[in-house]
């Protein structure tokens, strides 16, 4: 399991992270120094087990306090040998690094924000800056890396919203009365829609008195009401 | 970071799952299913047509104030990886400051309830039942021993936990450095400065009207005065949430405050928000509970003793007792960083299966609670009205102000952008008070936390409390800390001592007021 700290957080269903084993950030070093100094650079270094080549989707992790986040890939090059290639420089994590705004917010990296192509990746560097020194320690966690050709995760949408039916042309009424068959399946396929609406719980609170369930007609719920001209775009 | 079209999408399934069900989403039923008998109604367009009536008869309006409101109220949606704690309080600090923050408050009510062997609630008799019945308008008449209860905690507790507050990932040296702040709050939160607040709240601009200040007596009405209420009576007609909030930023008329406010806010008083009123009024009748004292005292102690509020005193029994009994209070819990307290039936301690939130709306009332709803009492004469007002006011804003969290409009990030205007704008009166061991927070703590109730005069309170509506945020609350402060800033400057600053500085409520 990934994870660089910690336990990694809930997969969705449907989808599962790649296998790795990331090494803790480790801080830069300027050669012969002294001390330990607070550089304000670290790297964290993925590689997949027994030097497997993924296509990466998605890359999700929670931030702690880092402040900007270049990415590199290990991939085959033209010639066929490997090399590193930057596919994300310098994504701002916190808006202003001496203050907490974004420091311990979670984010996901998708594949087309990507400067190159994510395939066949071998290896993946992570490189952390956060020039302010107010913070003690900074780093990533929670790392998830997801491979291409899964299914997004299942978010929390009724059904409806993804099967979003084509626009009907009305009959057609010069000279001559609708059809008697059109028109009852239409009625049928408006009963069907009540059926279905009759048989789902609402969790709203309505009130004191339960509201016995009214016949709803096809073109009144509110999914229908989309963003009209009369919306006016108020955030 | 989300997607924008993945977050959009959460948005309106979010939006979608709360409103189905619920009564606005029967009405439009309802309306729809009598609008067949219509004419203009046809089988074959039978969407569109539909459609048609309801945004001519102003129900979609409904629906978009409905709409409206749930994206003022919710914040968007997390990450997917969030946990819900996240949404809560992203910060791991700070959520945990509130969790011991909790439990002391929880401590202490505890003791006070084994000292005075009260339990935490309990049956009222058949016949106390009937008697306050009876008083129920004038439950002000009544005067219980109230002398061995003491408010759980006052605002000036509350200062000293947030005084204590520390990131533990932040170099807090001993010695002062630029890491250390010179005011009382250390968390290095992000806090707008003047040119971002120019910009945010750039309907307050020194060349735009402004009701309180452009229809005094002096000024001509035809110049602002006119205009601007006609304005307001006409998104009055309208029924427009958005437009309605769009225009209290530059102050309500008073005539059209009341409606405008719960337009903004989508109350609407339908008969069975009255009934959901009269059935937290029964359970008030028939449990007592130990916050009611709490409530008196309080009450008591505060709103009952000042000049504008205390005829009120009747209506914030009948509100607050209410208040504590509303368990659709706990909805707010899943933004708010705090954690409604759990108790336990009698003998039961530990059982899941017998835990309760106690109070019933997880909201433990503290010193001053009750002049959030005192100035509300101007507006609303019903008290079903008065109740769902200030319910979602509290909701929306209030619990900000007596929670940890790093929300732009909570109490931490107030404080921090008071002390921060001051510092910058006014070195040198803040570099002196500091000085003389008057921190200017200490001061304006209070005022702070109570949104300026009780401070104010009550036709600038309600002005300042339009422009929260307006603006849908408390940063309005430290800025006019900030302004105070520059007001007295020469007298303050001749002052040695935190006790004569305070004294000081209240002579501008008297002033004001």
């Amino acid at each position: 399991m990934s994870g660089a700290a910690g336990p990694g957080p809930p997969v969705g269903p449907g989808r599962s992270p790649l296998p790795c084993a990331p090494r803790p950030a480790a801080a830069l070093q300027l050669s012969g120094g002294t001390e330990p100094a607070r550089p304000g650079v670290a790297v964290i270094d993925l590689r997949f087990p027994r030097g497997a080549a993924a296509d990466v989707q998605e890359i999700v992790f929670k931030n702690f306090y880092t402040a900007f986040l270049s990415v590199r890939v290990q991939r085959p090059g033209p010639s066929g040998s490997r090399r590193w290639v930057t596919c994300l420089r310098d994504l701002c994590l916190m808006p202003c690094p001496h203050t907490e705004q974004g420091a311990q917010d979670y984010f996901s990296l998708h594949r087309h924000q990507m400067l190159c192509d994510m395939d066949q990746v071998t290896a993946v560097r992570f490189i952390l800056r956060q020039p302010s020194p107010v913070w003690l320690h900074f780093t990533i966690e929670e790392l998830q890396i997801f491979p291409a050709g899964q299914k997004s995760p299942q978010k929390d949408f009724p059904s409806w919203l993804s099967q979003l039916t084509p626009p009907e042309q009305p009959a057609s009424l010069h000279g001559e009365l609708p059809d008697p068959e059109k028109v009852s399946t239409e009625v049928q396929q408006m009963w069907v829609l009540t059926e279905v609406i009759r048989a789902r719980q609402a969790a709203a609170r309505i009130g004191r008195f339960d509201v016995s369930p009214t016949t709803p007609l096809a073109g009144l719920q509110p999914r229908r009401i989309t963003g009209g001209a009369s919306w006016r775009g108020y955030s | 970071m989300l997607d924008p079209d993945s977050g959009l999408s959460l948005t309106i399934a979010r939006i979608v799952q709360r409103l189905k069900g619920s009564s606005l989403h029967s009405q439009l039923e309802r309306q729809a299913r009598v609008s067949l008998h219509k004419p203009e109604i046809k089988l074959e367009s039978l969407k569109e047509d539909i459609k048609d009536f309801l945004k001519t008869s102003g129900w979609e309006k409904k629906l978009q104030n409905a709409v409206y409101s749930e994206l003022n109220v919710f914040p968007s949606p997390c990450h997917p990886a969030a946990p819900p704690e996240h949404m809560k309080e992203p910060l791991a600090y700070m959520r945990k400051a509130q969790g011991s923050w909790e439990k002391r408050i929880l401590k202490s009510l505890n003791s006070m309830c084994t000292e005075l062997g009260i339990p935490l609630a309990q049956k009222r008799p058949v016949s106390e039942q009937k008697e306050l019945l009876n008083k129920w308008n004038e439950m002000g008449t009544d005067e219980p021993d109230l002398s061995l209860f003491r408010p759980v905690y006052a605002p000036k507790d509350f200062l000293e936990v947030l005084m204590n507050l520390r990131n533990p990932n932040y170099e807090n040296g001993e010695q002062p450095s630029f890491r250390n702040h010179l005011g009382l709050i250390q968390v290095p939160l992000k806090v707008k400065d003047i040119p971002e607040l120019k910009e945010d709240f750039s309907e307050l601009g020194l060349n735009i009207g402004q009701l309180g200040i452009d229809d005094s007596a002096q000024v001509p009405p035809e110049f602002f005065e006119n205009e601007h209420v006609r304005v307001g009576q006409k998104v009055l007609a309208e029924q427009d949430s958005a437009a309605a909030q769009q225009y209290v930023r530059q102050g309500c008329p008073t005539a059209l405050r009341a409606d405008l406010w719960a337009l903004i806010l989508n109350i609407s008083n339908q008969p069975e928000d009255i009934l959901y009123y009269e059935q937290l009024k029964s359970n008030v009748i028939q449990h007592n509970l130990l916050v009611d004292s709490l409530i008196y005292k309080d009450v008591k102690l505060t709103a009952s003793n000042d000049d504008y509020y205390f005829v009120f005193e009747d209506y914030l029994y009948q509100v607050l007792l209410c208040f504590s009994r509303d368990t659709s209070v706990l909805e707010h819990f899943t933004y708010s960083s705090a954690t409604p307290p759990k108790s336990y039936i009698r003998g039961k301690l530990g059982m899941e299966e017998y835990a309760v939130f106690y109070p019933p709306n997880g909201v433990i009332p503290f010193h001053g609670f009750s002049m959030y709803v005192a100035p509300l009492c101007f507006l609303y004469h019903e008290p079903s009205k008065l109740y769902q007002i200030f319910r979602e006011m509290y909701v929306r804003f209030f619990f900000r102000l007596h929670s940890i969290s790093s929300h732009p409009s909570g109490i931490v990030s107030l404080c921090l952008l008071f002390e921060t205007l001051l510092q910058t704008h006014l070195p040198q009166l803040f570099y002196h008070l500091r000085e003389i061991g008057a921190q200017p927070l200490r001061i304006s703590f209070k005022w702070m936390v109570r949104a300026f109730s009780g401070y104010l005069a009550t036709d600038q309170l309600l002005l300042l409390w339009d422009r929260i509506l307006g603006y849908n945020s408390l940063e309005i609350l430290a800025v006019l800390a900030a302004a105070v402060f520059a007001f007295r800033a020469v007298n303050l400057m001749e002052v040695t001592s935190l006790a004569a600053a305070e004294v000081r500085i209240s002579f501008v409520w008297r002033r004001l007021k």
